[in-house]
């Protein structure tokens, strides 16, 4: 079929019909043209894969080597649960196989290698970069290195715990028009990285500020203190958790309520993902790429946490 | 994760998922994922290529296949050991009645019509089973949760009323593309290739009745010594040439308008001999239904703009090839957004009309989503609508009341929300649906006949598909298979008689009841006489009342029922400008009255959406939760404090 000069095919006019009605005809071609990364396969990334399958990007590739377990297939709809089908190959490489069939379209490909490796040039050849599932040091530095590139890389870190979810986005200096009533508006954002965002001192921020954004932070600096893999923590871990919590607080200058322990307890004791979390958390993060590269619509600035516990989808500000 | 109660009670769970599209295939996998492991799931539908962008468990192979089983086979895939029991059906058919509604512990709407919705939030309340109603637009989305006694129902509150111009607006001075799209739709292309018999308002009324009965019905009608070019230029000279002078006769009407311009084919198309295109042989490959006018004519961009030249080519061409390709389905057939042809002689008499009134013209694209009512989809809201709805289903099986939610999806943030909860409604005191409130019907009982009532307002206003009517113990009327041949003859008789001249007459101060056994909904109707109705503004000819919308009583409950918080009456600002274009759903009022099984033309065809029903009133007046202040209150001590919302399970 391929694609003829500027025009969209006749096939992709056909399929995307729907949604060129929510967004237009440029923003598909920008969207056939993007390339987009993604690395940590569990339930939320699956779900943004899907969906930017489906929008029709350009190319997607995969990294994840860690092969199938039971737990990692928990909210996983690519993947048969089957031995046979799975036996010696990475979790990259089975979801691959079934993406490839939800949208000849777009090409979709595996990357094999520890993400912490991948140097700056290679993040070059992507329009935008999801990560997930990876210590805090990968995230800041993946971060850098995208900021360290001429070409502006749109970054995304998402992480799910219990029936929570938190995306931070790095657009660094976006700019963006906007249709207001007849005029068109040229807005102009400008994004911290996700290591300056997480340094902003939390005496800073807003008072009504989410509970969810601190409890992430409080679990994602224990992980880190201990040496721990991400969420490998038990409801064991609490008494020290709260001993992080109050030299925290206390060094920010915020009361510990602003954390309350149920949340705390709730975030440690998550083993397996819970997936009309990991559906809702990868509705939005698709959204938020589709927004980026079509450079259609006010894109989220610069955290998004959700816990379905009292139902809230929260934007939050922080920039210092 | 999902707590062990929530796990128990999601296994031990069977739910009814209504809806296999957008929303439908987001929903049976989160289902599936999640641990759900008895799903039932209807859907008449079948699979089309504009559903393959969000579907995303269907396939081009698998196009014209049941979108249920298909869905039903992709799922099992990753989840081998669930049981999915696929109905390829309308949930409007008999076999889907009460008892069958009763054996499921919650049902889960992903529906696209109004119609359908109704009639489900009907059969929940007669069976007691808690419903759970979704809707997307775009990137807008909502849920809401529905149980008995407990929150509102689906009806409660009532829904945006479609769209719908006044017929002089379309047929004589369109201000807009969309009434130009609605005349070459709904009156032109009815006419030319619709049923001859039905009502048409094609022809302008004139003052000049003499002239107009010169150019009397078989205007329309090919003569026998024309070929399809001569007809179709005799056509579009009748419509945008003739009519048009006509309608300028009556000057009243263009004393603070615009004149129109009239066109004709020998301004526009001067040199084209007869019969004389060069790719006329290529129309003749192929089946009848992949017959193309912009392919013979060489078009071949759907979003380009066409001239007046190229749009009057495709009209002449259009019009030629349903004469030829396609003239056995001439005389019966009805617009659909899936045919090619039609929308290329519905885009290019628009926009031949359009030209005439100075009005901007639009392309294919364009003018198909307009005239075929497509309603936007994209797959991002439609996941996450469908991850709200498992949260929802969950609470309502653990039978957490307190936790209920109605959620909305947003485009831009509220007061920092993207995904705002709102607490929902108590049922509405008021609501015919839920309540047995009686209706209040203002009609002329000696003009208005019996048919007149069952279609207007039985089908059209109460939603009901099987409806009985009695009068005190006389029955009016009834639907069924199983009468007998003089009852179904009585019924018919009756449907012609005016109210007044029923067998047991029909006045001022009667008290109608009406029933649809198969909902097990029963309301009354007060019948008070009135003579006059205006022309447009009360089309119908009657206008029911009583059941007050939601909204206005609403507004002073939140303030004495509501929870203790500062935030109570804080209304939440919303941007209207991006809901406008939600109320931009030009519901065709007849397929609307019929209320029988889905035509092609109607709205519900291939959208996975809804009529949305948040408008920026209706979110303003709900009031938003509390403050986060006030929930590590409730979540870290508890709730002691009956006032306050109990959060924590």
């Amino acid at each position: 079929m391929g694609k003829v000069g500027e025009e969209l095919t006749e096939q992709e006019t056909a399929i995307y019909d729907r949604q060129i009605r929510v967004w237009g005809v440029d923003a598909q071609r920008r969207l056939s043209k993007s390339h987009i990364f993604v690395s940590g396969l569990k339930g939320t990334v699956i779900e943004f894969c899907k969906n930017i399958v489906l929008a029709g990007v350009g190319s997607l590739t995969l990294n994840d080597d860690r092969l199938v377990t039971e737990e990692l297939l928990s909210a996983n709809f690519l993947v048969p649960p089957d031995e046979n089908v799975t036996r010696g190959k990475s979790l990259a490489e089975l979801c691959c196989e079934s993406l490839k069939d939800f949208n000849p379209m777009v090409s979709v490909s595996v990357e094999k290698g520890d993400l912490a490796n991948f140097d700056v040039e290679f993040f070059q050849k992507f329009d935008a970069v999801v990560i997930s599932c990876c210590s805090l040091l990968t995230k800041k530095s993946v971060n850098a290195k995208c900021r360290n590139l001429p070409r502006r890389i749109a970054f995304y870190t998402v992480e799910c715990r219990d029936s929570c979810g938190e995306i931070f986005v790095d657009l660094q200096n976006y700019s963006y028009s906007k249709k207001k009533k007849e005029e068109t508006i040229e807005c102009q954002l400008q994004y911290p990285s996700f290591e300056e965002a997480i340094a902003v001192p939390w005496r800073s921020l807003p008072k009504r500020t989410s509970k969810l954004y601190f409890a992430m932070r409080v679990l994602e600096r224990f992980e880190v203190l201990e040496k721990r893999n991400l969420q490998d923590n038990s409801a064991d871990d609490l008494p020290n958790v709260l001993k992080l919590r109050k030299e925290l607080c206390e060094a920010q200058c915020i009361n510990e309520s602003q954390i309350p322990v149920p949340l705390l307890q709730r975030l440690l004791a998550a083993r397996v993902e819970f997936p009309p979390v990991c559906a809702i958390i990868g509705g939005v993060l698709g959204q938020e790429v589709i927004k980026a590269i079509s450079g259609k619509g006010d894109p989220l600035k610069n955290f998004f946490l959700f816990d379905a516990m009292d139902g809230k989808g929260i934007i939050e500000d922080i920039s210092g | 994760m999902a707590s062990e109660e929530q796990l128990s009670a999601i296994k031990g769970a069977k739910v009814l998922m209504v809806g296999a599209g957008g929303i439908g295939c987001e929903l049976l996998k989160t289902l599936a994922l999640s641990g759900f492991e008895d799903i039932h799931i209807i859907d008449m539908d079948t699979i089309e290529v504009s559903n393959l962008n969000r579907q995303f468990l269907f396939r081009q192979k698998h196009v014209g296949q049941s979108k249920a089983k298909v869905a039903r086979e992709a799922v099992l895939k990753f989840r081998p050991h669930i049981k999915i029991t696929p109905y390829h059906a309308n949930v409007k058919d008999p076999e889907f009645n009460v008892d069958f509604f009763k054996q499921f512990n919650v049902v889960l709407n992903g529906l696209d019509n109004l119609d359908a919705r109704r009639h489900v939030n009907r059969l929940c309340l007669a069976s007691g089973v808690p419903l759970v109603e979704s809707g997307t637009t775009g990137f807008l989305g909502q849920v809401t949760v529905h149980v008995k006694g407990k929150t509102e129902c689906y009806e409660c509150q009532s829904k945006p009323a479609p769209k719908t111009y006044p017929v002089c607006t379309i047929t004589s001075t369109p201000t807009k593309f969309v009434h130009c799209i609605v005349w070459a739709k709904d009156l032109l292309f009815a006419k030319l290739f619709g049923n001859k018999n039905q009502e048409n308002d094609l022809n302008v009324r004139s003052t000049d009745a003499s002239s107009s009965s010169e150019h009397s019905e078989d205007v329309f009608e090919r003569r026998a010594d024309e070929d399809f070019e001569q007809y179709g230029r005799r056509i579009y000279d009748h419509v945008f040439g003739y009519n048009i002078e006509v309608a300028l006769r009556n000057e009243e009407t263009w004393k603070n308008r615009n004149k129109p311009r009239p066109v004709y084919t020998r301004d526009v198309l001067p040199l084209r001999p007869v019969g004389q295109n060069g790719n006329k042989d290529k129309a003749s490959i192929g089946d009848p239904s992949s017959v193309s006018a912009m392919a013979s004519l060489g078009l071949k961009n759907p979003q380009d703009l066409w001239s007046l030249k190229e749009n009057s080519e495709v009209f002449l061409e259009a019009l030629r090839l349903f004469f030829l390709k396609r003239e056995k389905e001439i005389g019966q057939l009805g617009f659909d957004k899936d045919d090619q042809l039609a929308v290329e002689f519905v885009t290019s008499a628009a926009n031949i009309r359009a030209a005439s009134f100075e009005i901007p013209l639009h392309s294919l694209f364009e003018a198909k989503g307009i005239a075929g009512n497509i309603v936007h989809a994209v797959a991002t809201t439609n996941a996450i609508i469908a991850g709200l709805i498992v949260l929802e289903a969950i609470k309502v099986l653990q039978n957490d009341v307190k936790s209920y939610r109605m959620t909305y999806c947003l485009e831009h943030p509220s007061r920092k929300m993207l995904l705002m909860p709102v607490e929902p409604f108590e049922p509405n005191k008021s609501c015919y649906v839920c309540s047995e409130t009686p209706l209040t019907l203002e009609i002329s009982t000696h003009r208005s006949k019996l048919r007149d009532f069952v279609e207007k307002i039985v089908k059209a206003k109460l939603g009901m598909s099987l409806p009985l009517i009695m009068h005190g113990v006389a029955l009016l009327y009834e639907v069924g298979d199983d009468l007998e041949e003089d009852e179904v003859a009585n019924y018919a008789a009756n449907l012609d008689k005016v109210l007044s001249e029923l067998p047991s007459p029909v006045t001022g101060g009667t008290i109608l009841t009406v029933e649809d056994l198969q909902q097990e909904l029963k309301c009354s109707i007060n019948i008070k006489h009135r003579e006059e109705f205006d022309e447009e503004k009360e089309p119908d000819g009657m206008v029911l009342s009583g059941w007050t919308p939601a909204l206005a009583a609403e507004k002073t409950k939140t303030s004495d029922n509501g929870p203790s918080s500062s935030n109570a009456s804080q209304t939440v600002p919303l941007e209207s400008e991006d809901n406008d274009e939600i109320e931009i759903i030009l519901k065709d009022p007849e397929i609307l009255a019929a209320g029988k099984k889905r035509k092609s033309s109607d709205i519900s065809v291939a959208v996975d959406s809804e009529i949305f029903s948040v408008t920026s009133e209706m979110l303003a007046k709900r009031k938003v939760e509390e403050d986060d202040s006030h929930n590590d209150i409730v979540m870290v001590d508890g709730n002691l404090d009956p006032n306050k919302k109990k959060r924590v399970q």
